[in-house]
C-alpha cells in the first residue's frame, strides 16, 4: 500500500488550499478518507479513540441491506418469467437472478450516482467532509421503487430527496425526514402511475409483455380491493410466499427472511435500535389483533374481511418489515430517548396498519406513518426530556421543603 | 456496613501496562515547576521573582479573582524561572531544589478547638486550598462558601489507574486526619466512595460516611458517586478533594508543614516496567520516567500524559508531575495511515460495536494509540451515550443545549452535576468523533461567565 500512499501525497498539494485544484479540496478529502483512514490524532479530550466510525456504521447498514437486494434480483426475474409464463426460467435460479440483475443494476448505479453527484457539490459548496450518509439511502431508495420506474424519475426523486430532505437542513444529521422515504413519497405524489396499480411491481407489465389474463397484483392491493367482497383475496399467495419473498412488490421488501438477515446484522452490531425494530413490530400486531376482535364481533354480513385476515399477516406484507428494520430505525430522524424510541416506533407499525384496513384508497401505510412520525419524533421526546426536568426539579423542592 | 450502589452502564477499557505492586522512591530532583494550568478558572499573578528562595509551603502565585487563593512551592529552593507562553501566559514557575529540603512551619491548632475559619486560614495561607474543588463547575472552592457536603472518592476506577489502597497504604493517619479537617468546612457530612470487595487501608476509614460502588468506570468518579448519594440541585455546592491530596492536608494538620509527597502510577503499555514512584509534585516526568519508556522503532514516537488516557492532559518528556497527578501514561502515537481501515477487522483495536471483534475477548488488553480513527462529522448515533453516564441526564440534550448556548436548558439538562470527566467514555465510544470534554467544559465556563 506504500505505492498507493505515496501517489495520494504527491497529489494532496494540489488540493489543498492554495493548490491548483484547492477548489476540490472536500472531493480529494473524501476519496483520500475512504483509502485511508487519516493520521490524525486526538488533540484534546481523551486520548485513545474507539475505532468504530460513521463508515463504519454506515458500511454495516449497506452489508444489512445485501440479502435484500440480492434477493429483490432474483425475485424480478422470477416475477418476470411468472408473468410471461416461462416456467423454464422460473425454475432456474441463475437466469431469474441475471434478469433481475441486470434490470435493478441501473437503478442502484443512477441513485448513487446522482445522489453523491450532488452530496459532494454539496460538501464543496459548504467546504465540508463529504459525509458517508448517502452511502446507505443510495441502496435504500432503489430496493423500495418498483422495478420499472423510469430512470429519469429516479433521478429526480433523488435529488429531491438528497437537497429539500438533506441539504437544505445543513446535511447528514440534521434532517428531519429520512430521505430514502422521502424519494419514494416524491414518486408517489409526482408520478403516482409508475409506483401505484397492479402493474407497476413485475418487470415488463408495463410494456405488455405479460400473458393474458396475468394480474400483477401483490397481496397487499388485492386484500385492499377484496375487504368487502365477503371473502379475503389474497392474489393467491401464501403465509409462506409473502414470508419467503416470492410475491410482486418493490424490489427489495418483499422478503421478510433477507430483511430478517439484516435485521439480525443490525441488532447485533447495535448499529440499529431494538426499541424501534420491536415496538414497531409490537404496534402493527397490536392494531391488527385489535381489529381482528372487532371483526369478530361485527355482523359476518357486512364485515370488512380485511379486518379479519390473521394479524400477523400485516407484517409480512408490503414494506411493513423493511420500513421496520431499514427506515424506521434511521438514528437521525428517529426519535432520539429511549422512552421515545418505544413510542414513536409502536405509533409507526399502529398507524402503519391502521391506514391499511380502514382506508381502502390507500394501500400501503407504512411510508407515510414513518415520515409521519418522523415529524413527530422531536414532540415525543420534547416530553420525555421534560419528564428528565421535571424530576430534577422536585429533587430541589424536596431539598427545600 | 452500608448498602452498595451497583451501577450499570460505564465501561472498563483494558490496556497493557498496568502498574506492578511495587513502589519506588524517586530520587530527589534539580528542579520542580509548579503550573497554573493544572486549575481550571483561575488568573495566576506572581509573588515571587527569579532569584527568590522559597521554602516548601511558600507561596508562589494567586488567583487573581480569589487573591486570598495561593498556590505554594512543593520544596524548597530558588526559583530559577519563570515560564511563559503566548501572550505571556503563565506556564511554569520552576525552583531549584536545595540539597536540605527547608519546611515552612504553619501554626496548626488542635482540630477540636478549631473553627470554620481557623481551618480555612491554615489551608488558604499554605496553599493547599487549590486542592478543594466545588461542583458544580469543577473549579477551585470559594473560601467563603458553606458546602452541604464534602465528597472524596476512593478509588480510581479510569483505564490503569493507580490501586489508591496500595498506593496510600501508609497514609491512614494522614488520611483520616485529612476528613476531619474538611468535616470542619461543611454543614453536612464528608462522603468516602469506595470500591466494593476492596480491602485496604481506604475501605478501612470510619471517619467518613462510607459508600460502596460497584460497577464499571466512570463508578470511581467523584461526579458519578455525588449524582447517587446526594446530588448538586440548582444553588447548592459540594466539595470534592482527591483521596491523595486528603492525606496531603492531613499531613498539614498533623506536622504542620506542607510535604506534597504523592505517589504516582507510571503505566502504558510504552512503558518498560510499570510501577508506582513516591515523588513530590511538581517533580519534572524525566526524573520520573527516566529510561523507563520503551526503545521506539524509527518514525514511531510516544504521547506523555499525565493522568489517565480519557481525562489526562498531554505533556512531553520536559513536562512535570502535576499537583494532583495520581497516574502518568505513555502511549504510542497514532499519526499513521491506515489502508481502508474502516472495512478491515482490525482485530489488535477495541470498539464498543460490535462491527468490531473485540467483544470476542473481553479481557484482551490493547496497545492502543492515539489515532482519532475517522473523521469529525455530526452527531448521527442516539441512544449510545446513555451507556456510558451512569446519571440520569440526557447527555446528548446537554449537549446540544451546551452547543446552542441555552442557559435555561443546560441547567434543566444538569450541567450542575457533571465536569468533563464524566463525559470522557462518551467521547472516547462517539464514532462522530466530536470533542464532547472540551464541549462541556465551554458549557461550564459559559455558566459561570453568565451567572457571575
Amino acid at each position: 500500500m506504500n505505492g498507493l500512499r505515496k501517489m495520494v501525497d504527491r497529489m494532496k498539494p494540489t488540493f489543498e488550499k492554495g493548490g491548483r485544484l484547492g477548489f476540490l479540496h472536500s472531493t480529494f478529502d473524501a476519496f483520500e478518507t475512504f483509502l485511508f483512514v487519516p493520521k490524525d490524532v486526538t488533540r484534546r479530550g481523551t486520548h485513545i479513540r474507539d475505532v468504530n466510525d460513521t463508515k463504519r456504521v454506515m458500511i454495516v447498514v449497506v452489508l444489512a441491506l445485501i440479502p435484500a437486494m440480492l434477493f429483490g434480483m432474483y425475485n424480478t426475474g422470477l416475477q418476470h418469467f411468472r408473468a410471461v409464463a416461462d416456467v423454464a426460467a422460473q425454475g432456474d435460479l441463475w437466469q431469474c437472478f441475471w434478469y433481475g440483475f441486470i434490470k435493478v443494476l441501473p437503478l442502484i448505479l443512477v441513485s448513487y450516482i446522482v445522489g453523491l453527484g450532488v452530496e459532494f457539490i454539496s460538501a464543496q459548496i459548504r467546504g465540508h467532509e463529504v459525509n458517508e450518509g448517502y452511502l446507505v439511502s443510495g441502496l435504500l431508495i432503489p430496493l423500495i421503487m418498483p422495478v420499472d420506474v423510469p430512470l429519469w424519475m429516479l433521478a429526480v426523486a433523488v435529488i429531491f430527496a438528497v437537497v429539500i430532505g438533506k441539504e437544505v437542513f445543513g446535511g447528514t444529521g440534521m434532517n428531519i425526514f429520512n430521505p430514502a422515504l422521502l424519494a419514494r413519497a416524491f414518486v408517489f405524489f409526482a408520478y403516482t402511475p409508475f409506483i401505484s396499480g397492479d402493474k407497476v411491481w413485475i418487470s415488463g407489465m408495463l410494456k405488455g409483455e405479460a400473458v393474458d389474463g396475468f394480474s400483477g397484483a401483490t397481496p397487499l392491493t388485492t386484500a385492499t380491493e377484496s375487504a368487502m367482497s365477503g371473502a379475503l383475496d389474497l392474489g393467491g399467495y401464501s403465509a409462506w410466499d409473502m414470508f419467503v419473498g416470492t410475491i410482486p412488490g418493490s424490489i427489495g421488501e418483499t422478503s421478510v427472511i433477507a430483511i430478517l438477515l439484516g435485521a439480525a446484522l443490525l441488532l447485533f452490531t447495535g448499529v440499529a435500535s431494538w426499541r424501534i425494530m420491536t415496538s414497531v413490530f409490537a404496534g402493527g400486531l397490536l392494531i391488527g389483533l385489535l381489529f381482528n376482535a372487532i371483526a369478530a364481533g361485527a355482523d359476518p354480513e357486512t364485515v370488512n374481511m380485511y379486518m379479519k385476515m390473521p394479524a400477523y399477516y400485516h407484517l409480512l406484507m408490503g414494506g411493513f418489515a423493511f420500513g421496520a428494520v431499514f427506515m424506521a430505525t434511521d438514528p437521525v430522524t428517529a426519535a432520539q430517548t429511549n422512552t421515545g424510541k418505544v413510542i414513536c416506533g409502536f405509533l409507526i407499525g399502529a398507524i402503519a396498519v391502521m391506514t391499511r384496513i380502514v382506508n381502502p384508497g390507500y394501500p400501503e401505510g407504512m411510508m407515510l406513518a414513518i415520515l409521519f412520525m418522523n415529524a413527530l419524533a422531536p414532540l415525543v421526546d420534547h416530553y420525555v426530556v421534560a419528564a428528565n426536568i421535571r424530576r430534577r426539579n422536585s429533587r430541589l423542592k424536596t431539598v427545600n421543603v | 456496613m452500608s448498602k452498595t450502589i451497583k451501577l450499570k452502564r460505564g465501561l472498563d477499557i483494558k490496556l497493557q501496562g498496568e502498574a506492578e505492586r511495587n513502589i519506588v522512591q524517586a530520587a530527589q530532583a534539580e528542579t520542580y515547576a509548579v503550573s497554573p494550568l493544572d486549575f481550571e478558572w483561575v488568573v495566576p499573578k506572581l509573588l515571587v521573582r527569579e532569584g527568590d528562595a522559597v521554602m516548601a509551603g511558600s507561596p508562589l502565585m494567586f488567583d487573581k479573582n480569589r487573591p486570598e487563593v495561593l498556590f505554594a512551592s512543593p520544596v524548597s529552593g530558588k526559583v530559577s524561572a519563570v515560564v511563559r507562553g503566548e501572550k505571556r501566559k503563565l506556564l511554569n514557575v520552576v525552583i531549584e531544589a536545595d540539597a536540605r529540603q527547608q519546611y515552612e512551619q504553619f501554626d496548626v491548632k488542635p482540630l477540636d478547638r478549631s473553627t470554620k475559619e481557623d481551618v480555612t486560614e491554615v489551608l488558604l495561607k499554605s496553599g493547599l486550598w487549590p486542592f478543594i474543588i466545588q461542583r458544580p463547575y469543577g473549579i477551585i472552592a470559594n473560601p467563603q462558601d458553606t458546602p452541604k457536603a464534602v465528597f472524596i472518592s476512593g478509588f480510581d476506577s479510569a483505564p490503569l489507574a493507580p490501586d489508591m489502597n496500595f498506593a496510600l497504604k501508609d497514609q491512614s493517619d494522614n488520611i483520616r486526619k485529612g476528613i476531619d479537617v474538611l468535616k470542619k468546612l461543611t454543614s453536612g457530612k464528608v462522603h468516602l466512595g469506595v470500591r466494593a470487595n476492596d480491602d485496604g487501608v481506604i475501605s478501612m476509614i470510619t471517619n467518613a460516611e462510607r459508600h460502596v460502588f460497584e460497577g464499571p468506570h466512570p463508578a470511581g468518579n467523584v461526579g458519578v458517586q455525588i449524582h447517587h448519594v446526594d446530588p448538586v440541585n440548582k444553588g447548592e455546592t459540594v466539595w470534592t478533594v482527591d483521596i491523595q491530596n486528603v492525606a496531603v492536608i492531613g499531613r498539614l494538620f498533623n506536622n504542620g508543614t506542607v510535604d506534597m509527597t504523592r505517589v504516582v502510577a507510571v503505566t502504558g503499555s510504552e512503558i518498560e516496567k510499570p510501577c508506582y514512584i513516591r515523588a513530590i509534585a511538581g517533580a519534572p516526568l524525566q526524573s520520573v520516567l527516566k529510561g523507563n519508556i520503551k526503545k521506539q522503532a524509527e518514525g514511531d514516537s510516544v504521547r506523555i500524559i499525565c493522568g489517565n488516557v480519557l481525562t489526562g492532559r498531554k505533556t512531553s518528556e520536559d513536562g512535570y508531575v502535576g499537583y494532583s497527578t495520581n497516574q502518568i501514561t505513555v502511549i504510542p502515537e497514532g499519526d499513521k495511515y491506515e489502508f481502508i481501515g474502516w472495512a478491515m477487522p482490525r482485530f489488535g483495536k477495541f470498539s464498543v460495536s460490535r462491527s468490531y471483534f473485540s467483544w470476542i475477548c473481553p479481557n484482551k488488553r490493547y496497545r492502543l494509540d492515539t489515532n482519532l480513527n475517522g473523521g469529525h462529522r455530526p452527531y448521527i448515533l442516539t441512544g449510545l451515550f446513555e451507556k456510558y453516564l451512569p446519571m440520569d441526564i440526557y447527555p446528548l440534550y446537554l449537549l446540544k443545549a451546551i452547543l446552542a448556548g441555552d442557559i435555561d436548558k443546560m441547567e434543566n439538562l444538569g450541567i450542575y452535576e457533571v465536569v468533563e470527566e464524566d463525559f470522557a467514555l462518551c467521547e472516547f465510544v462517539d464514532p462522530s468523533k466530536n470533542d464532547i470534554q472540551k464541549t462541556v467544559r465551554d458549557g461550564i465556563n459559559l455558566m459561570i461567565k453568565e451567572l457571575n
